[in-house]
């Protein structure tokens, strides 16, 4: 009984103690960042497309996003992009130059402790799990498909 | 004109989804490996139920952009894959349609980190 008050207590001073953010201009700045982002992506994409008008529109999606993802990687090597993320929050992580610092953060993060553990290791803290799902379902989807192409 | 109203589009909808990852992780406090996570596997059933090919034509970047579009090309490769190479395509599929966007990511991560020091701790 006493466990439960003082657990309670507990909650309520961490509650306390948490930061709040403010709920409505972080979802307001996440949604123009994120936006621009995309926006930018887009844009490398239709200029792509002008320069090699040979290329499909899915090896220009495959070009547009490296190109994030090395713009991502480099603001996030001079300390640019974990400030955009302290100011947009969402709008940083989800779009795909988030995967990007999320690779590049902590790889810059630990290189202190050595090539091997630092930065090939620690790479992968973020990035692994989203690897691991995405290859696991997309695994279970060709399986599905696979054997639904059994049976017709 | 035209191209006005694509790129209104795409600034629409590809904040729209970001604004959705915000709004988890204002409500549920859940971690950013998580949003990424969920977004993937969203991606991924996008595709698997053929849903996300429709969206992309009207959303373009809006939804190639945000990592949903990194789930759906895992997804989109696998069932192309298994199609054309059969049960072998289950294993190759995924990762060969994203293998440019993952070396990337990990080769200029390595490189950076390789030329760049740590900001946080000064």
């Amino acid at each position: 009984m006493e466990d439960v008050k003082r657990n309670e207590a507990y909650n309520r001073y961490i509650k306390e103690k948490i930061p709040k953010t403010k709920a409505w201009p972080t979802l307001f700045n996440s949604f123009w960042v994120g936006g621009l982002i995309c926006v930018l992506g887009q844009g490398i994409n239709d200029i792509l497309l002008l320069i090699f008008p040979y290329l499909s529109q899915q090896s220009a999606w495959a070009c547009t996003l490296i190109i994030l993802i090395f713009l991502a990687s480099f603001l996030t090597g001079i300390g640019v992009y974990d400030q955009i993320g302290k100011f947009a929050g969402g709008g940083s992580i989800v779009p795909i130059t988030g995967f990007s610092n999320s690779i590049t953060s902590p790889s810059v993060e630990f290189k202190s402790e050595g090539i091997i553990y630092g930065i090939c290791v620690k790479m992968f803290t973020i990035a692994g799990p989203v690897i691991v799902f995405g290859v696991v379902s997309s695994m279970l989807v060709g399986l599905i498909y696979w054997i639904i192409g059994l049976f017709i | 004109m035209e191209i006005f109203l694509d790129y209104l589009w795409v600034f629409l909808i590809g904040g729209t989804v970001c604004a959705i990852g915000e709004l988890l992780i204002i409500t549920t406090n859940i971690t950013s490996a998580r949003i990424l996570v969920t977004f993937v596997l969203v991606g991924v059933f996008l595709e698997a139920i053929d849903v996300f090919d429709y969206i992309s034509d009207f959303a373009k970047a809006g939804i190639n952009v945000p990592i949903v579009g990194f789930g759906a090309s895992l997804a989109k490769g696998a069932i192309g894959a298994v199609k054309t190479h059969g049960f072998l395509g289950i294993f190759t599929g995924g990762l060969t349609a994203t293998a440019g966007g993952i070396a990337a990511a990990i080769g200029f991560a390595f490189i950076f980190s390789l030329i760049f020091r740590s900001h946080t701790k000064n």
